[in-house]
């Protein structure tokens, strides 16, 4: 285990989150998602094609729950860190899923290796899996909102 | 008891699944169940091995035979949808309330 591990506070910054944007396909929705990993200033741009390709192999069930879509790639050379990106869609974009569509937000997600994402992940579950915060997520208009909902899961080190 | 969650690549939704289900089992009450994640690619032929294996119902499709239960998950996120479905696997029903 390291010592350390990069909570989604630190895995997320400003500049990698942007809300109701309109994005007119699946395809555009993750590219976007990807710069906004590169934007956060953690992951090259090489990784927005291994992302659109990621995507293009697995198909719709990155759409993990109704409205929310997680996208991301292997780890890879291009990711530095690890790192998040949270974009949301207004109106929301259809991405194949039988159940889930249309997705509303995409979080983008970046790992250097298999492990050091874990904590982040496991905070990002949390917020996801709390009706109000997944809702106030969904229809926030400002950057602040958001790191104000991923806030409360900083520095708690919980073995749940 | 070694249960697995598959999922692309075996570090998003795969994991999320994991965390989900460790936490489902420890609310049934099983504390005897291993849970690992694998990608689709490593899984394949691998569900011999497992007693309970759970996923997305298109990955289902590609994982070939299954040793133990196959549970598909359409809402990874929602640990109620786990729960009852791994209660059913297992069958172990909730206790009636009250």
């Amino acid at each position: 285990m390291t010592e350390q591990a990069t909570s989604l506070r630190d895995a997320l910054s400003a500049a990698a989150i942007a809300l109701n944007e309109t994005s007119g396909d699946r395809e555009q929705a993750v590219r976007r998602s990807g710069e906004l990993l590169t934007a956060g200033g953690r992951v090259d741009a090489a990784y927005t094609r291994e992302m659109l390709a990621a995507v293009e192999e697995f198909g719709p069930y990155i759409v993990l729950a109704p409205g929310v879509a997680l996208a991301h790639a292997r780890p890879s050379p291009a990711v530095h860190g690890v790192a998040f990106s949270v974009l949301t869609l207004d109106p929301p974009v259809a991405f194949g899923h039988p159940e889930n569509d249309p997705v509303r937000l995409v979080i983008g997600m970046a790992a250097p290796d298999d492990e050091s994402h874990m904590e982040a992940l496991r905070q990002l579950a949390e917020l996801l899996g709390d009706d109000a915060r997944r809702e106030r997520l969904m229809t926030a208009t400002t950057a602040q909102e958001v790191l104000a909902l991923i806030e409360p899961a900083q520095g708690k080190e919980t073995n749940a | 008891m070694k249960i697995l969650t598959v999922c692309g690549m075996g570090l998003g939704t795969g994991l999320l699944l994991r965390m989900n289900t460790e936490a489902a089992l420890a609310t049934i009450g099983v504390d005897d169940a291993q849970v690992e994640v694998a990608d689709i690619g490593t899984a394949k032929g691998m569900g011999a091995g497992y007693d309970i294996v759970l996923t997305s119902s298109e990955l289902a499709e590609q994982l070939g035979s299954v040793k133990g239960k196959l549970i598909t998950i359409h809402n990874f996120i929602d640990k109620a949808e786990i729960e009852n479905k791994l209660r059913e696997a297992l069958d172990r029903p909730a206790a009636p309330a009250g």
